[in-house]
């Protein structure tokens, strides 16, 4: 066993408004190419305080595959159009919209309610938010889900994605006031 | 329309409120504030209610992994992506990206921009009417060693002006963005220069109403890291949150990171 110091961490900050020439890269809302069997989109918006629509926020997402599994493999950021490597990130657009095309991440373990990790960052938002998108199915797994328990319905409705009638899902952030998303600190 | 007299007023009140919380015992914060009214666009932008404590889980205590695959060799250095060299002054900032336990992040993605010399972003958004340096575009990106190192090859970039309040001016800094070995301890930042003039007027840094937090934001000068004839060099190690899951003796060694 190696000993180890605890360190204070380093503060984040703002993305501010410039990251759009930095941060984003072909195919980075892909983590499978649409179309391909087993794809769907996720798609939602992302709303302020006001109920108005950002389109300066940009979202990752990090999930297993539909089997459950949590892959370890490189090549996200020069996608091959083959290998699944659970992370995305999408830029919001003008109209506050996102949209990723993935798969349903399946159960990490037998009973598991299966969910997608979510970063949020934005101008004005002045540190990174996490969160989690569910899927709506599985009421059986979801009830025994240890976070979803812990959260009055009214709340733990804002982690739910809706399924689409093509099969897709789609998921509103709302940063702030009616209907706020729940946010997660893991410290 | 608010004058930065105004912004420093507020600033301060709250400064002056958080110092006196820490007199009378309450703990050092090391974050930024998310509710932070004096940058004017957090006011619709931050959760209302507190952030729910969870445990992370499953995937949570994995990463996303990237390799040299992701990212060419040459993307770390900023002066060579166009013909000719960029103006300004050439600078190396160097570092470890270490997580809360002082254990290096091995071969993890360490993406950076930032505004040229003359503090203009190549965004098209940006309009502040400083020349646009054809020969910079301010975009890098790095995988860190088995050692968590890092290190990039760049131009100091110059202050610039934005529209929180008359006359607002951001001190210089790069934006960075990192990954640990979980994604919980995922973060997007900014490093900045010593001895700033504009840092008591910046309501961006001074969102960490901490001081000894918002100096580890601050890069120190390295003459070591200097090269003769070339370069000036700046070190800025970065620390992230500390880790949750149970880590494998290998891990531990830092064995998993660097494998092509
Ligand atoms: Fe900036």
């Amino acid at each position: 066993m190696s000993t180890t110091t605890n360190l204070v961490p380093t503060p984040g900050q703002t993305v501010g408004p410039f990251y759009g020439y930095a941060l984003p890269f072909d195919k980075d809302n892909e983590l499978l190419a649409p179309g391909s069997p087993g794809s769907l989109r996720l798609q939602g918006t992302v709303y302020d305080g006001a109920g108005e629509t950002i389109p300066d926020a940009i979202l990752e997402i990090w999930q297993p595959d539909a089997d459950g599994r949590i892959v370890q493999q490189t090549g996200s950021l020069v996608r091959d159009g083959y290998t699944f490597t659970g992370w995305g990130r999408a830029s919001v657009g003008h109209s506050g919209v996102y949209t990723f095309t993935t798969v349903n991440p399946g159960p990490t373990g037998p009973g598991a309610a299966p969910f997608i990790s979510v970063a949020v960052f934005a101008r004005g938002l002045m540190n990174r938010l996490f969160t989690r998108m569910y899927l709506p199915e599985n009421e059986e797994a979801l009830a025994k889900d240890p976070l979803l328990s812990s959260l009055d319905p009214d709340r733990r409705k804002t982690l739910m994605a809706r399924r689409d009638p093509d099969g897709g899902l789609t998921w509103d952030i709302r940063l702030q006031g009616e209907g706020e998303t729940v946010f997660l600190d893991f410290q | 329309m608010e004058t930065q007299q105004d912004l420093s007023a507020e600033i301060n009140a709250m400064g002056d409120a958080y110092a006196r919380a820490l007199k009378d015992g309450a703990s050092a914060e090391t974050q930024p504030r998310l509710d932070y009214a004096p940058y004017r666009s957090s006011i619709l932008r931050h959760p209302t209610k507190s952030l729910h404590h969870a445990d992370p889980e499953t995937i949570e205590l994995y990463s996303p992994a990237f390799g040299h695959q992701d990212v060419h060799a040459l993307e770390s250095d900023l002066t060579i992506q166009h013909n000719g060299e960029p103006q300004g002054e050439r600078i190396i900032v160097a570092g470890k990206v270490l997580d809360g336990d002082g254990r290096p992040v091995a071969g993890q993605l360490v993406e950076i921009w930032q505004a040229n010399a003359s503090g203009r972003y190549i965004h098209k958004r940006d309009q502040h009417p400083a020349p646009l340096d054809p020969n910079f575009t301010g975009v890098g990106r790095c995988i860190t060693g088995p050692d968590g190192s890092y290190r990039f090859t760049t131009i100091k970039p110059g202050a610039y002006p934005w529209k929180n309040h008359v006359n607002a001016w951001r001190p210089a800094h790069i934006h960075f963005s990192m990954f640990g070995t979980e994604f919980t301890q995922r973060i997007v930042t900014q490093m900045y220069f010593p001895g700033d003039q504009l840092f008591p007027l910046d309501p961006i840094y001074q969102s960490i109403v901490d001081q000894d937090a918002r100096d580890r934001l601050v890069a120190s000068y390295d003459h070591n890291l200097t090269e003769p004839e070339w370069a000036l060099g700046y070190n800025w190690d970065i620390v992230l949150t500390g880790s949750k899951r149970t880590w494998t003796e290998n891990e531990a060694l830092g064995a998993a990171g660097d494998e092509e």
